[in-house]
């Protein structure tokens, strides 16, 4: 089977621009994880690294639609940066886990605002980074004058943020 | 936490997120709907595992380090909320608030209960 017809995930490229992203990530999360002390009982370092992995995926994957779709750069940026770094560094199972603890150890309430805060922030900060980017975008889309892309797409991103 | 560990816990966290993107690029291929259930299944599966070795560390089954490694390592880089949080705000974009409240909501329910699960098995093996 010649590489070129594989989809992505069973092509040796991507999985390792994938790979190093994640690692990468995993490292920059374990170092502010040894970083930021424990609230109390909260270990609030993950939070944190969610909460800032969810503005930065947010940004990346609004701010990679300027680049020209004919170009393997867009998609590649999103594989080593977003699925391999952002997904590396944040986390999911630590969050169901250390709320699971807390929950064991009989503090109900921490527990839930600790698990419903992250979900909460975090869409916040997600839906940040996508208008930051988004209005970088329009910015420099305004100033090198209109690109050959669609001239529309700056409305239709920013439609989200009004609804 | 040697410098060793940390290398270790950081190739452990390429190879999560690697079988991450191996897996969600097989379940969609399968399963074609708008839900996230990708991310759902990778993630409840991770937080599954996660609490299952988290008990084992619990009652000293399992050397910390080893647990830090395939924990912190391998199944935090496995599972993702930046992932998990960027679907959910799409599907509020989209206005479909169903499916963004089972994404966001739902998903940290069923992760907390399977890795609750996981905790309590682990620790009575």
């Amino acid at each position: 089977m010649s590489p070129g017809i594989r989809p992505p995930h069973l092509r040796w490229a991507p999985i390792a621009l994938v790979a190093v992203g994640g690692a990468f990530g995993a490292a920059g999360r374990e170092g502010l994880s040894l970083a930021i002390p424990n609230l109390g009982q909260l270990p609030i370092a993950i939070p944190v690294v969610n909460i800032i992995g969810a503005f930065l995926l947010g940004y990346l994957y609004e701010a990679v639609t300027r680049i020209d779709p004919a170009k393997p750069t867009g998609k590649n940026l999103k594989l080593l940066l977003g699925t391999g770094f952002c997904g590396g560094f944040t986390t999911y199972s630590s969050l169901a886990t250390d709320t699971a603890v807390l929950f064991r150890d009989g503090l109900p309430w921490p527990a839930i605002l600790y698990a419903l805060g992250t979900v909460v922030v975090g869409a916040v900060a997600t839906w940040a980074g996508i208008l930051l980017a988004s209005s970088i975008n329009a910015r420099m889309t305004a100033r090198t004058g209109p690109q050959p892309a669609e001239p529309a797409s700056t409305h239709a991103t920013e439609q989200g943020a009004g609804s | 936490m040697t410098p060793l560990i940390f290398l270790l816990l950081a190739v452990a966290g390429g190879v999560g997120a690697a079988v991450r993107f191996l897996v969600d690029g097989l379940i969609r291929a399968r399963l074609k709907t708008a839900f996230p259930w990708a991310t759902t299944i990778i993630n409840a599966s991770g937080s599954l595992v996660l609490g299952f070795l988290t008990g084992l560390t619990l009652v000293h089954l399992l050397p910390s380090d080893l647990s830090v490694i395939i924990g912190t390592g391998f199944l935090g880089g496995y599972t993702t909320f930046s992932t998990a949080s960027y679907e959910t705000v799409q599907l509020i974009k989209q206005g479909r608030h169903g499916a963004a409240f089972t994404s966001g909501v739902v998903m940290l329910v069923l992760c907390v209960a399977l890795a609750a699960l996981g905790l309590w098995w682990g620790s009575s093996v």
